[in-house]
């Protein structure tokens, strides 16, 4: 992640583009379940099961991309080890049009920065390079100059981010309640 | 713009003058509940990974054993061992005991513990049921709760709503559950993601609050993250002594924003089932009746409390269930089954011929007490019927109202209750 100073998380990448309802099993089929805890190797796998892709497409990844998708990405099971799995390929972030209810959760609470934005989800390119300023909530394709607005991210999601999910989040939380702070 | 009773509950919680769809805020939890799947990994969570070691309050947390208990082997034995010794060692309020409370989707509101205008949790999906009562309720991950166990407090995304308006009056023969089957069916299973479903309309009037748990409870099958009615006469009737704790209702304004609002004349919605192996693929009685079934469940939290027992029973007073029939009769609540029994319906039940167990999540989720083997075809008053639902993936799972189910049970096959009774029963 690369914050460029306090109020600001701005991530930059090349864009891989998908379409619509992008479901868990096509993140990470469910065989490498396996590899829960290892992330990596998760992120070996991420997104081989999306028709047309197949293995070899976390190889391909430079950390920092992003994915650009339609709308319904990761819908299907609970699983939290979809948004897992891309972050350990190396995928600072996704856009996409809309999330499915549960990825978006799983995600959120994990810390890992994703941006509705049916504005980039219509326009971006495979390949383009993007800019996406979660605050100020502008998804900027330097490669055509336009900006796409997205769901800005209000400061407590920002503060979960910065402190790496809910876990942390929540010891911080408890922290400063004790010293009296919170 | 106006709020809807959803954002309402929400910017009341959060703080806010108003919410709209899309704001994501971080609220103030009225109630949480967590059950024997669901506590060992929050309380595990919450403990080792958050470092809390107590939880925000007491008074407001209810711990549910029902899943898998009275323990079915000896891994759930296990599991309802945690879950007690959590509810122990924190201090829990609102712990139900095997034998004492039953399906949490019962209990809570039979105790009074989920009230108009509050924001509730629960890790359940089908948490979703409370907002018959007018709160916001809604599922939640073991993260989650654990988190709202450590703070009382738990980030949301506003959903958009979606409101739908029931004219008229619902039918002879026609419940509730034929009612949100129908719905289910309109829009399909993620046809209310993400979504508030917003349940309106004179039709409601009629429809007792048990019935419209029934509606709420299901609005996950159609992928909503809540339902929610407004609070009423019938409301009001229900909580009054029951209450545990003051409240405030809330209403939508009439200049709040709908994403779709859908019409549905009540008195048109026949006898309405889902088939195998999705609660959207519904259908009229008429299309699926003279289907053979093997086992027959009334039970679970959608369809299973007092008045739904009464109709099954009034169906079953005098009758057999057919011999190549079980029918297996599970009370959602321990209350509902000391009233059962007040009322002489066990006997009922025992003399046509049916198992009665105890209060438990049981076959509902093939858990046990009714597990189906590959290839059985059962007809079930519950609210899923995904492939392996209720045991083998190849078995069958037809959803229905009670009094389909107990005339079913007497016929041996699906069939229009009029063929069994004659006249309409009522609770
Ligand atoms: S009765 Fe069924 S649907 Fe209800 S809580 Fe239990 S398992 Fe879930």
């Amino acid at each position: 992640m690369n914050a460029t100073g306090p109020g600001s998380i701005r991530l930059r990448g090349r864009a891989w583009r998908f379409g619509d309802d992008v479901d868990t099993d096509q993140i990470i089929p469910a065989r490498y379940a396996i590899y829960s805890l290892d992330e990596r190797r998760l992120g070996e796998h991420a997104m081989e099961g999306v028709p047309g892709v197949g293995p070899g497409w976390a190889q391909r990844v430079r950390p920092g991309d992003v994915i650009v998708a339609g709308s319904n990405f990761g819908c299907g099971s609970s699983r939290e080890i979809a948004p897992i799995a891309i972050r350990g390929a190396g995928i600072a972030c996704v856009v996409a049009a809309s999330f499915a209810r549960i990825f978006f959760r799983n995600a959120i609470n994990l810390g890992y920065p994703i941006v509705q934005s049916p504005a980039a989800a219509a326009a971006v390119e495979e390949g383009d390079e993007v800019e996406v300023d979660l605050e100020a909530g502008v998804v900027r394709d330097l490669t055509t100059g336009r900006e796409h607005p997205a769901e800005p991210f209000p400061p407590f999601m920002t503060e979960l981010m910065r402190t790496g999910g809910l876990v942390p989040w929540v010891r911080r939380r408890l922290e400063e309640r004790r010293q009296g702070v919170g | 713009m106006g709020m809807t009773m959803s954002e309402k509950i929400l910017a009341r919680a959060s703080g806010r003058e108003r919410v709209r769809p899309g704001d994501l805020v971080l609220a103030k939890i009225d109630f949480a509940m967590g059950h024997d799947l669901t506590i060992p990994p929050a309380g595990r969570i919450m403990r080792e990974e958050m470092g809390a070691d107590r939880v925000w309050d007491p008074e407001r947390v209810a711990v549910v054993q029902d899943h898998f208990q009275p323990a079915k082997d000896a891994a759930s034995a296990a599991l309802g061992r945690l879950t007690r010794e959590f509810a122990r060692e924190m201090g829990v309020s609102w712990y139900f005991e095997v034998g004492q409370g039953g399906i949490c989707h019962t209990v809570l509101p039979e105790r009074g513990l989920v009230l108009p205008g509050e924001l509730v949790v629960g890790a359940d999906s089908h948490s979703c049921t409370y907002g018959a009562l007018n709160c916001f309720a809604t599922g939640i991950g073991s993260t989650d709760l654990a988190c709202v166990l450590a703070l009382g407090e738990l980030w949301f995304r506003v959903p958009e709503s979606l409101k739908l308006v029931y004219h008229h009056r619902l039918g002879p023969w026609v419940e509730a559950k034929d009612l949100i089957l129908h719905v289910i069916g309109l829009l399909g299973v993620d046809g209310a993601r993400y979504r508030a479903m917003e349940h309106t309309g004179e039709a409601l009037g009629w429809i007792d609050m048990e019935g419209r748990l029934t509606m709420t409870n299901m609005a996950i099958e159609a992928g909503a993250k809540n339902a929610i009615m407004a609070c009423d006469e019938v409301t009001e009737a229900y909580l009054r002594g029951r209450a545990r704790r003051p409240y405030t209702p809330v209403r939508s304004d009439p200049d709040a924003g709908y994403e779709r609002v859908i019409e549905v004349d009540a008195e048109r919605v026949p006898i309405t089932l889902a088939r195998p192996m999705s609660p959207a693929d519904t259908a009229p009685i008429d299309a699926v009746a003279g289907t053979r079934l093997d086992q027959v469940f009334i039970g679970s939290c959608t369809n299973s409390r007092i008045g739904d027992l009464r109709r099954a029973a009034r169906v079953l007073e005098g009758r057999r269930v057919a011999p190549w029939v079980r029918l297996i009769v599970t009370p959602s609540s321990h209350e509902v089954a000391l009233q059962a029994e007040r009322e002489g319906l066990i006997r009922v039940f025992l003399e046509a011929g049916a198992a009665w167990t105890t209060a438990t999540c049981g076959a509902c989720l093939g858990g046990h007490q009714g597990v189906l083997g590959e290839g059985e075809v059962c007809l079930s008053t519950t609210n899923r019927n995904f492939p392996g639902r209720m045991g083998d993936p190849g078995a069958l799972v037809y959803l229905a109202s009670p009094v389909v189910a107990a005339a079913s049970a007497v016929a041996g096959e699906i069939v229009h209750p009029a063929e069994v009774v004659g006249e309409p029963v009522s609770a």
